[in-house]
């Protein structure tokens, strides 16, 4: 059982930018604008820190989201997906004009018991 | 067989060039690599115009440029900036109803808002900020009978400053606008979805603005906003938007020393007392629209009043106007003077509050109106205004949704609601209604917001520092204090003794 999971659409997109870019890294931004969404980043260009939350990995790409927001989102599955679209922020795929953003969906109680315990900190992707 | 006939109740769409440049030094230049992306309409899917797509060559021309027109404009007086400043006011002014349109189509937001609310908020942004740097003084402080200390505020340098696309001219004036008075020079990155409307706008500005001391560099956030907020020459950066980017910029901004400020956005609460509904009176009337605010601007408002908190005990009474108040809201063309709501920005967030609003049904929150797409006019992005009765920790109350989506939930005690408000983690907007005189001063108090609006909700004057408090950033626009953000300050420390410390 994942926290995180990617559709095909996404998965394309994600092996296109790996190809370009080389390794990747997911960040779950908050906030306004295009917060609320997946930010697509190469490996290591955003400095996680104690704040962080690693989900899990996604085609190899680690995902992470501040622990305060994980509070919130802890009860939901994410699938990440992706749209048409021209949104800005600085994550990889604007320039293709897609869009990574997140479907959600609530993990049914036998599936959130069998979760494993998420780790916090920039040591947890070791 | 009867034909049906459109009536076009709407104005004309603005002429557009079939492609717009960077503005580097006072001129209009090309992107360096040649490639141009097209700008298209949420209104309707249509093309704008294609729009450069910079990268990191083009940023280093125009911080090239911004530090050669440094030399002169960060001496000009303040008497010169602030005449400038009062020119740019006045040619937006006489261009009001046509930068409107401009924006409308650009942005998919209706004429009304942006006749009434966007550029009338520039012109007067850039007046407040003329007229205060006339009125500032430095200090002179006497430490001791020969020794004096002077206070000068030199402005920092280059500034590179990153505009979100929800208000594309006002927000990019409440940058400029601070960062010109205090003498600074401007590498401005436009959002990709709303670089026209400041290329246009700049075109009208020609032969007033003084070459280089505004530049603009279009593209794409991760080939020309990430080079600009990481360039070594950039002395401050000004960001608007989210909260991993604004991370990101911050760390960049460590790597080189430089200062930062952010507006990061929020879910703002929007407490509503039971003495409200004591009468039914122009004030309760306009405590309903005081609720509805939720849709001004599709929604998409960093301040959007997004989390709805009303006393049980007129729960009934005032939601029942609230919801008939929405669904009064006239959805429609966005350039019709009449349509009161228009399209959202753009295909992603579009897609983005439709996934919203799935998770709010999921998680059990009950639609009480709206809750799908709208199809105002084929092709574009719209939303029916929504209203969801549920609790604070669902998602759909702690994330900013940035659409025409409103939580509600209801509190018992003053203490309930100041704890349900504060139950964030942002802080940048609050609003707060009553007719009891002491709670009107006591409450708010007790709000972490960086703005809270008391019996009101999103006024924008000039004059009033705007900024937020916890995950919502810091630094304060829309005020005299804006102008430290974008200057040092310098302490000479003179004496006028003629003897010697005896050290050595």
């Amino acid at each position: 059982m994942n926290r995180v999971d990617l559709t095909p659409a996404a998965a394309d997109i994600l092996s296109q930018l790996k190809a370009e870019h080389g390794p990747l890294m997911f960040h779950q931004s908050g906030g306004c604008c295009d917060g609320s969404s997946p930010m697509c980043f190469a490996k290591g260009d955003f400095i996680v820190g104690e704040s962080d939350v690693l989900l899990g990995q996604i085609d190899g790409c680690d995902f992470w989201m501040s622990e305060d927001q994980f509070e919130y989102w802890k009860h939901t599955h994410l699938t990440i997906d992706v749209t048409p679209g021209r949104g800005a922020s600085f994550s990889l795929e604007i320039p293709l004009g897609v869009r990574f953003l997140i479907r959600s969906r609530l993990f049914e109680m036998a599936e959130y018991e069998q979760l494993p315990p998420v780790q916090t900190g920039p040591l947890a992707a070791q | 067989m009867e034909t049906l006939e459109l009536v076009e109740t709407h104005v004309s769409r603005p002429k557009f060039r079939s492609h717009y440049d960077n503005y580097i030094g006072g001129k209009w230049v090309p992107p360096v690599g040649g490639e141009y992306f097209d700008n298209q309409s949420p209104v309707d899917g249509s093309l704008i115009a294609k729009m450069p797509r910079s990268k990191a060559a083009d940023v280093d021309l125009a911080v090239d440029a911004a530090q050669k027109a440094f030399e002169t404009w960060g001496k000009t007086s303040a008497t010169e900036r602030s005449k400038i400043l009062l020119q740019i006011a006045d040619v937006i002014e006489k261009n009001l109803e046509f930068l409107a349109r401009v924006e409308t189509v650009e942005n998919g937001k209706a004429l009304r808002e942006t006749m009434a609310a966007d550029l009338p908020l520039c012109v007067d942004h850039f007046r407040y900020f003329a007229g205060v740097i006339r009125a500032e003084e430095g200090s002179a402080t006497e430490l001791n009978a020969d020794t004096l200390s002077l206070i000068i505020k030199e402005p920092v340098g280059v500034v590179g400053q990153i505009i979100p696309w929800n208000f594309p001219l006002l927000m990019a004036t409440w940058k400029l606008a601070p960062a010109l008075a205090a003498g600074c020079c401007v590498v401005i990155k436009p959002a990709e979805q709303t670089p026209t409307s400041i290329a246009v706008l700049f075109e009208l500005l020609e032969g007033i603005v003084p070459a280089g001391v505004v530049n603009i560099v279009h593209g794409f956030g991760p080939e020309a906003g990430k080079p600009l907020a990481q360039h070594k020459r950039v002395n401050k950066v000004a960001f608007t938007g989210e909260t991993t980017t604004g991370r990101l910029i911050m760390q960049y901004a460590s790597e080189n020393l430089v200062p930062v400020t952010m507006e990061l956005g929020g879910k703002s609460p929007n407490i509503f007392m039971k003495s409200v509904a004591d009468a039914d009176d122009e004030f309760f009337d306009k405590c309903v629209e005081g609720a509805v605010m939720f849709a001004l601007n599709q929604g998409e408002i960093c301040t959007c009043p997004s989390r709805l908190l009303v006393h049980e005990d007129i729960y009934d009474k005032f939601m029942e106007r609230v919801i008939a108040r929405t669904k009064a809201i006239k959805l429609g063309h966005p350039l019709d003077p009449d349509t009161m709501m228009g399209a959202q920005a753009s295909n992603d967030q579009y897609e983005k509050i439709l996934s919203y609003i799935d998770i709010g049904k999921q998680e059990g929150a009950e639609v009480l109106t709206g809750g799908g797409p709208a199809h105002s006019v084929e092709g574009g992005y719209y939303i029916q205004p929504t209203i969801f009765k549920g609790h604070n920790k669902m998602r759909i109350f702690q994330e900013e949704i940035f659409g025409p989506v409103l939580s509600v939930t209801t509190f018992k005690t003053a203490e309930e609601a100041v704890s349900i408000a504060n139950d964030t983690l942002y802080g940048l907007g609050a609003g707060f209604w009553s007719r009891d005189a002491h709670e009107l001063y006591t409450i708010p108090r007790q709000i972490q917001a960086g703005r809270v609006w008391v019996n009101c909700y999103h006024d924008y004057p000039a004059h009033a520092p705007f900024g937020g408090y916890k995950k919502s950033g810091f630094g304060r626009e829309n005020h005299l204090m804006m102008l430290n953000h974008y200057r040092q300050v310098k302490n000479l420390l003179i004496s006028y003794s003629k003897n010697k410390l005896g050290f050595f």
